[in-house]
């Protein structure tokens, strides 16, 4: 059976930084990436990023995305890296054995440390008509729209004003699309308040306490039913409003995607703050078993710049462990620690930080 | 200028719309505003960015002690350069200009969406809802394609609606 060093499960801003910096410190690695290309979700991202100077903000995703594979690429031609694309793994077995589907054919590898960057998948929303063609998830818009160049309606509603929320809503209207109105179940808008105010400027509404009731329509969407709710989250009968639109985005958050880990029985603890059942992990990245590490999405909810902060702490971190590098990696494995510390101190990261405590006692 | 930990309305933290309140700690003096073009930051809540700091070549920007900071700018230093205005990822930065003689003032807008408007168009100037506010001349449109291909465009608008005016919308075939 190949035996390899490093394994890492997702070619998206975790995994390819984690990739980098474990090549980086010495360590030989496979990159197993289900897609066509490399990148997760950073190739729709069409908007410039948040965070600091020092790392990347104020690039496009989709630019980053090109400076990572570009460093990547580098890396495959010195031999320090295998990149396998349209490769997924399907199978977890005992002692870090996995399969993985690639080119038509069940492969088997052994890795001696495996991190897992698998992301998160979006979560539905029950509601009457939620079944009907038009209802689709935010990022599943997103996708449709930024990397395949198809809209999928013309007029939408967007449920949910979370940062997804309100940047899709903006890629629509960029697009040529019109929202008709953003929900928005809790009292307050829940990303950042720019993004609102740049949508908000472009005439869409913001509804905070408000929800939507119900999809109509024969074949597919034709109108929205959307009502106030109490502090309670509970729809209000009387205030009904009906929106004609022909598709419904929900933004309405994610889950991390770890079915293979709990399989495996690692442990998971569920933390609502972090967006459901998450890997147990420690400081490093570490789950309960000694050779499985986790960043991005699947550690806990976050976005894109704090996956490459933990990609980048947990190649390392697994590079070390191999007996790669020297005294320095230990500094820059406490710089990393204190930026994602920076990252998370203002008041947006507050559940995340909360989440950290509810982990930390397990 | 004290801008952290200061309270912002629930009208914002709602809409997404300041309200005087909000904005006033953000303006420079009477005085700076008749001293040529100032950057005006419209960032109120404590987000993880930074890059207005460094996109100052006059280091007009204070340095962030946490990243999280709320940006305050230096009105003495800043030169109004406008080089902040297409750097902002959250496109919160408008550079204005109402050091004129002729009662009007300029905005300078940033603008992601094609086609872009020429110099000389006329547009739509829209307030913070989006609702038309009067016509406007666009008078430069810039784009910084090594940076990040965020256009820059500025509009000539009455002075008085400095704070009110922040997007615009090119007329159709049939409104020109």
């Amino acid at each position: 059976m190949e035996q390899v060093e490093v394994l890492v499960i997702g070619g998206g801003p975790a995994g390819m930084m984690a990739s980098l910096s474990a090549v980086k410190t010495g360590a030989r690695v496979t990159l197993l990436e289900r897609e066509a290309r490399l990148g997760g979700q950073l190739i729709k991202q069409t908007h410039k990023f948040f965070g600091s100077y020092k790392e990347y903000a104020g690039v496009r995703g989709i630019e980053i995305v090109d400076k990572l594979t570009f460093l990547l690429k580098e890396q495959e031609e010195k031999g320090k890296i295998r990149i396998l694309t349209e490769a997924e793994l399907v199978l977890f077995y005992q002692e870090q054995t996995l399969g993985y589907t690639y080119k038509g054919s069940l492969r088997t590898l052994k890795a001696q440390k495996i991190i897992f960057t698998t992301g998160a998948s979006e979560r539905m929303l029950p509601f009457p008509g939620n079944d009907l063609p038009g209802v689709y998830a935010a990022g599943a818009i997103q996708t449709l729209m930024n990397v395949n160049g198809v809209l999928p309606g013309e007029k939408y509603l967007m449920v949910g004003a979370g940062n997804i929320g309100l940047i899709v809503s903006y890629q629509l209207l960029q697009a040529g699309a019109s929202v008709l109105g953003v929900v928005e179940a809790m009292p307050r808008i829940g990303g950042y308040l720019v993004h609102a105010s740049k949508i908000r400027r472009m005439g869409v509404p913001i509804y905070t306490s408000h929800t939507i009731l119900e999809a109509r329509g024969k074949d597919k969407v034709e109108e929205a039913v959307i009502t106030v709710v109490d502090n309670k989250y509970k729809p209000i009968t009387g205030t009904e409003k009906i929106l004609k639109v022909d598709a419904i985005s929900l933004a309405v958050g994610l889950n991390p995607l770890g079915e293979l880990l709990e399989q495996r029985g690692i442990k998971f603890c569920f933390i609502p703050e972090l967006g459901g059942f998450v890997p147990w992990h420690d400081e490093n990245l570490k789950t309960s078993h000694p050779d499985v590490y986790v960043a991005g999405d699947l550690a806990g909810i976050e976005e894109a710049t704090t996956a490459m902060l933990q990609g980048e702490l947990a190649g390392l971190v697994v590079a070390k462990e191999l007996r790669y590098g020297n005294l320095e990696e230990q500094d820059k494995i406490n710089l990393i620690t204190q930026r994602l510390k920076e990252f998370r101190a203002g008041p947006k990261s507050e559940k995340t930080r909360e989440g950290q405590i509810k982990l930390k006692n397990g | 200028m004290d801008n952290q930990n200061r309270k912002i309305s629930r009208q914002l933290t709602k809409s997404g719309i300041p309200t005087k309140t909000d904005l006033k700690p953000f303006l420079p003096s009477s005085k700076r505003k008749r001293k040529g073009a100032y950057a005006l930051i419209e960032c109120f809540e404590e987000i993880p960015c930074d890059p207005c700091f460094s996109a100052c070549p006059f280091k007009s920007v204070k340095e962030f002690a946490n990243l999280n900071d709320i940006p305050v700018i230096d009105f003495k230093k800043c030169t109004g350069c406008g080089l902040c205005v297409p750097e902002c990822p959250g496109l919160a930065i408008f550079l204005i200009n109402e050091d004129r003689d002729d009662g009007k003032a300029t905005i300078t807008i940033p603008y992601e969406f094609l086609p872009l408007p020429e110099k000389g168009e006329q547009v739509w100037a829209l307030n913070r809802v989006g609702e038309i506010e009067g016509e406007a001349k666009v008078v430069e449109v810039k784009t910084y394609s090594k940076k990040n291909h965020t256009t820059v465009v500025t509009l000539l608008i009455p002075r008085e609606k400095v704070l009110t005016i922040r997007h615009f919308r090119r007329k159709d075939q049939n409104e020109r």
